[in-house]
């Protein structure tokens, strides 16, 4: 619904659905706010965004209202310039400003402020009050953020975000008036996985970013690229920046199909692993059982010579690395010898996932999208764990069908306050069938837990419901009710969304997803399907090739030494050791590409050093089958660079021809068409906005003619980016960039991350230009995918064996991530999980040493009780270094530590 | 031939004119205390380093010539981990002294900074660190600031309340 309204006597075709800020905001007027935000809406508690209202046409004297809870009517006639108005809002301001610190100079805000900006665009710029100010002390909050309440601003957007919208509880606010405190009950980490979304929320430096505070730059003299996190399989869009030479923070970049305005815990702390000193920046040759640096050329030519010497050199790429690379190595040791870096198990498993997005028979919603379903089914998934912010996005999903009481009532959507008092807390349909408890279980109206197998019968029992053709039985009366209930659910619900995933590696899990998904469909249901995969690239590097790693271990063999080139993989993580260790053994030359030292480059005789998402450019394919580009930060002072650079610089074909990204990509989507959307993720390198390059710093960029001169006084000309159209200074286009190449949010009076605004075509929708990303697998009406008729044999637990599951932690199972310091505070130690009613059979107590069998080996591990473990199972951490190597799910036996 | 001898007549006249010729560097000319010249970083009263890594004196810089990296001590107070300015860009316009909420960097009327080598006109910290408060005496940004950087604790500083009771039930 349209509607016309008139600012300070000019007209406006607006949105009848929003409120007058938004509103306001989208035409692009400045007005200033705190406590509203675009996905948390308003509550009106700061009474910055005061306008006046006018009654009629001849009202002239109007009065003062909070734009944020007024809703748009038609031929309404306000004003933001009103004199009334404008000394409000400065008066607020002042208010405000009263207690507020002088700490800008040693503040982590300081130059990306929202109460900055704001406090100027007010016009209040003399301080008129000259009592106390109040304080109060701070609290330890964990690694991740650190805590100044003496900068708070009251506007309560923190607890907005931490409780209501992430689900948190151990932020909360307390005290009253003028003292009221934000903060835990009492000291101590953070538990929600998003509270670094707290950093950006807070309009002012209560909550900053702790590791930023170590390496600390503001935000002008930092040159960021637009890139997308790698920390899972979700593809959440980030902007990473550097300084001097180090990654020095990741934000969040506003993508309206993906992850909006926020970002988890592991995306935002985990890129530190960047930073480290064990990182590979020089190419090195094994001479006598150490590791020397060797020149770049050297490298180079000393790999070109093994590989034409021979010609069966094998190529084992990674879902950890771009498209650009994995296809490079596939060119560079052709097809045959190319082997996807994961075990069969997970591949195969990816291939069916490929197989089903591919078919189009039901919809794979984006991770935004994913919130305007009103009814959730999650099979065998640890969302926070495994896909974290699709916990978050499921949080507000979750919220669909209740919110519906207070549309009833007409309550707008954008009234926060109204529509959670009129809701009282209520979550709507949603179904978790999970291997333990998970951190979703507090929104769940109903819960299964079961052994892999078991979840996908009951799966394949709710889908049996749905569509009663097929021919699935549940396994006994309870489970018979429980699928009654949420196929009775799924069918009510306008938009019913299913959740699976390859984390169980369990393949009849899939596909009972898929039944239950297709079912729906038949049955005339507007129905999604998500399945999260195990790595950023998962999808992309399977398509790439058909063949596993126990397919290489398998041909391998010492009569015919040949040579390896693995690439951004760590073997030792996903085989068995002793298998690597005989693999490894069987090569004269194993020639590693990767970013950080571990068990496959010390086992390696040919290093070369490769770049992360900071240092390298390329393509990377998350989950819902979205091909994202994401770009090189900065140029080391070191040999690190892409992968695919080396590999191109390798293969002789591209020695004639300038080698740079969209060369790459022609290639990659010549032999692969079905990749053709590829092409056109991001504008190509010779994309120019207005004749110029887009800046990668913004323009108040500060040093340049110190930050080199210790070395030398003279400046030495800024890099070259021959594969964006990115330049890597200051210089060139200001103004809004195409989306897909925006480095970072600024516009003239917004400091802050708030200036995403400006970006939008309507606050808190689509960015100019559209939201980048192109998605490989649309749904398709006429689709004939068939049922899958699997029927998993019911668990039956071996006597005396458990069945040992993998326990996923966002801090820990992903091996990068966890080298970074943060997040290496937050790393689990190792341990191992029981069912309570095995355990007390056994005599076995929380915290006894139990003796397990892995991969041969003795190992000795704690006991946890209380996970929910189904009985028969164990569950172990996944991805620790101690647990490093195991292919799940495996039978063992355990016993208490010394009773032999 | 009228000019010719009203310029040999000027000339002569200004033999007994006070001379405004300084036989630099024999002599040197008095400066102002505010003449904007070398720049330095002053001390508190305390006799710590002012400067906390604000980064306002680098991006005040029309030249681009101050680069620096601020760091935390143990007790969170914020210093210049490196602190370098580039003299052969810098213009002496005096911003970065402008800038400065604390007061500790500053200009001084020195400028005998000529180098044969352009190399030697790179200040790092150690050359422009001095050891007074130099034009602003008395003034100790951590005593006005909220933060508790080891230099007063919470609620201690100017015009600071006492930290709040958030368990009191008192309106």
């Amino acid at each position: 619904m349209m509607a016309k309204i008139f600012i300070d006597d000019k007209p406006y075709e607006v949105d009848g659905s929003k409120n007058l800020l938004e509103t306001a905001l989208s035409i692009g007027l400045n007005l200033p706010y705190f406590c509203w935000h675009p996905a948390m809406h308003s509550v009106g508690a700061c009474r910055q965004c005061a306008i006046i209202k006018y009654k009629d046409d001849d009202d002239k004297k109007g009065k003062l209202v909070m734009a944020c809870m007024e809703p748009v009517a038609d031929n309404l006639h306000i004003s933001i310039e009103a004199p009334e108005a404008h000394a409000f809002r400065a008066g607020n301001v002042e208010a405000l400003m009263t207690n507020h610190p002088h700490d800008c100079p040693v503040c982590d805000e300081g130059g990306e402020c929202h109460l900055q900006d704001m406090t100027v665009m007010t016009g209040h710029n003399e301080r008129r009050y000259c009592y106390t100010k109040r304080t109060h002390n701070n609290q330890y909050l964990g690694p991740f953020v650190n805590h100044e309440m003496n900068r708070c601003i009251q506007c309560y957007r923190c607890v907005r975000f931490y409780k209501d919208y992430a689900g948190g509880k151990d932020l909360d606010v307390f005290a009253a008036h003028n003292d009221v405190y934000f903060g835990r009950q009492e000291e101590g980490v953070l538990e929600s996985e998003f509270s670094g979304n707290l950093v950006e929320v807070c309009p002012t430096g209560v909550f900053t970013d702790k590791t930023l505070k170590k390496h600390y730059t503001r935000k002008w003299d930092l040159t960021n690229a637009p890139s997308v996190c790698h920390q899972c399989s979700l593809g959440c869009n980030i902007i990473a920046s550097e300084r001097y030479g180090t990654i020095r923070r990741v934000l969040s970049r506003f993508n309206g199909d993906v992850n909006g305005y926020f970002l988890c815990d592991r995306g935002r702390f985990g890129y530190e692993y960047i930073n480290s000193k064990n990182r590979i920046i020089t190419p090195a040759r094994l001479v006598n059982g150490s590791f020397a640096a060797i020149t770049a050329g050297d490298a180079v030519q000393e790999i070109k010579a093994i590989i034409n010497t021979e010609n069966n050199t094998i190529g084992i790429g990674s879902p950890k690395a771009s498209m650009e690379s994995n296809f490079l190595l596939r060119e560079l040791v052709g097809p045959a010898n190319f082997y996807a870096g994961v075990p069969a198990r997970e591949g195969k498993l990816i291939r069916q996932v490929i197989a089903i997005l591919d078919n189009g028979k039901v919809k794979t919603p984006s991770l935004s999208e994913a919130k305007t379903y009103d009814a959730v089914f999650i099979l065998g998934e640890d969302l926070t764990n495994t896909a974290p912010m699709l916990a978050l996005s499921l949080r507000q999903a979750a919220k669909n069908e209740p919110n519906e009481i207070a549309r009833a009532v007409k309550i707008p959507d954008w009234n926060d306050a109204a529509t959670r008092e009129a809701v009282q807390g209520a979550t709507g349909p949603f179904f978790i069938a999970a291997a333990h408890d998970t951190k979703l279980d507090d929104i769940a109206t109903g819960i299964y837990h079961a052994s892999p197998d078991q979840i996908a019968g009951f799966g394949n029992a709710v889908a049996g419901n749905i569509n009663r053709q097929l021919n699935f039985v549940a396994a006994d009366a309870e489970i018979e009710k429980l699928s009654d209930t949420i196929s009775a659910a799924l069918l009510a619900a306008k938009k019913p969304l299913i959740v699976a995933g390859t984390s169980l590696y369990n393949e009849a899990i899939v596909q009972a997803a898929a039944n239950i998904a297709y079912a729906l469909k038949d049955r005339g249901k507007d129905a999604g399907l998500i399945y999260i995969l195990p790595e950023a690239n998962s999808i992309g590097s399977a398509l790439l090739a058909d063949q596993y790693l126990e397919d290489a271990f398998a041909q391998a063999s010492p009569k015919e030494a040949k040579s390896v080139i693995i690439l951004e993989n760590d073997l030792y993580q996903r085989m068995d050791k002793t298998a690597t260790d005989t693999f490894l053994q069987y090569f004269t030359n194993v020639i590693s590409l990767d970013y950080l030292e571990n068990a496959t480059t010390r086992n390696s005789t040919l290093l070369l050093p490769a770049g992360t998402f900071a240092e390298a450019d390329g393509t990377i394919i998350s989950n819902e089958g979205r091909a994202q580009r994401f770009y090189q930060v900065h140029v080391p002072k070191n040999d690190v660079r892409s992968s695919w650079k080396w590999l191109a610089e390798l293969m002789a074909a591209y020695d004639s021809s300038p080698i740079n990204l969209d060369a790459v990509i022609d290639r990659l989507t010549a032999a692969f068409p079905a990749l053709q959307a590829i092409q056109y993720v991001a504008p190509s390198a010779g994309f120019r906005e207005d004749t110029q390059k887009i800046p990668r710093s913004p323009q108040r960029y500060s040093g340049r003619t110190a930050i080199n001169a210790d070395m030398h006084v003279s400046e030495p000309r800024p890099p070259a980016d021959p594969d964006s159209a990115l330049s890597y200074t200051m210089e060139g286009y200001v103004g809004i960039p195409p989306p897909a190449l925006t480095p970072f949010y600024w516009s003239p009076g917004w400091n802050s991350a708030q200036a995403i605004n400006k970006y939008q075509i309507e606050v808190g929708g689509e960015l100019h230009g559209g939201n980048p990303g192109k998605r490989l697998f649309e749904p398709d009406p006429n689709s004939k995918a068939a049922y899958f008729n699997s029927t998993p044999s019911a668990c039956s637990p071996k006597e005396g064996q458990y069945m040992v599951l993998p326990l996923y932690h966002i801090f820990g199972s992903d091996e990068l991530s966890a080298q970074s310091p943060a997040v290496a505070e937050r790393v689990p130690q190792p341990y191992i999980a029981l069912n309570d009613s095995d355990a007390g059979k056994a005599g076995i107590v929380e915290g006894a040493i139990i003796e397990i069998l892995l991969s041969g080996n003795k190992k000795w591990l704690p006991v946890k009780l209380k996970m929910g473990l189904p009985q028969g199972t164990a569950g172990l951490p996944k991805g620790l270094q101690e647990t490093a190597g195991i292919i799940y799910p495996f039978y063992t036996t355990i016993k208490i530590a010394g009773n032999d | 031939m009228f000019s010719i001898l009203r310029s040999i007549w000027l000339t002569f006249i200004h033999m007994f004119h006070k001379r405004v010729t300084v036989e630099y560097p024999e002599k040197k000319n008095y400066l102002p205390p505010r003449h904007r010249g070398r720049i330095v970083l002053t001390r508190d009263p305390d006799n710590q380093e002012r400067c906390v890594g604000c980064y306002l004196c680098a991006v005040a810089c029309p030249v681009d010539c101050i680069s620096l990296q601020a760091t935390e001590d143990e007790n969170g107070r914020r210093s210049a981990e490196f602190f370098r300015i580039n003299f052969s860009r810098c213009i002496l316009c005096g911003y970065c002294e402008e800038a400065c909420p604390t007061d500790a960097i500053q200009l001084i009327p020195d400028f005998e900074m000529a180098e044969y080598n352009r190399q030697n006109l790179v200040y790092e910290k150690e050359d422009l660190l001095i050891d007074g408060q130099g034009k602003y005496p008395g003034y100790n940004f951590f005593k006005h600031a909220g933060v508790d950087a080891g230099v007063k604790a919470k609620g201690e500083g100017i015009d600071e309340e006492k930290p709040v009771d958030i368990k009191k039930l008192m309106p």
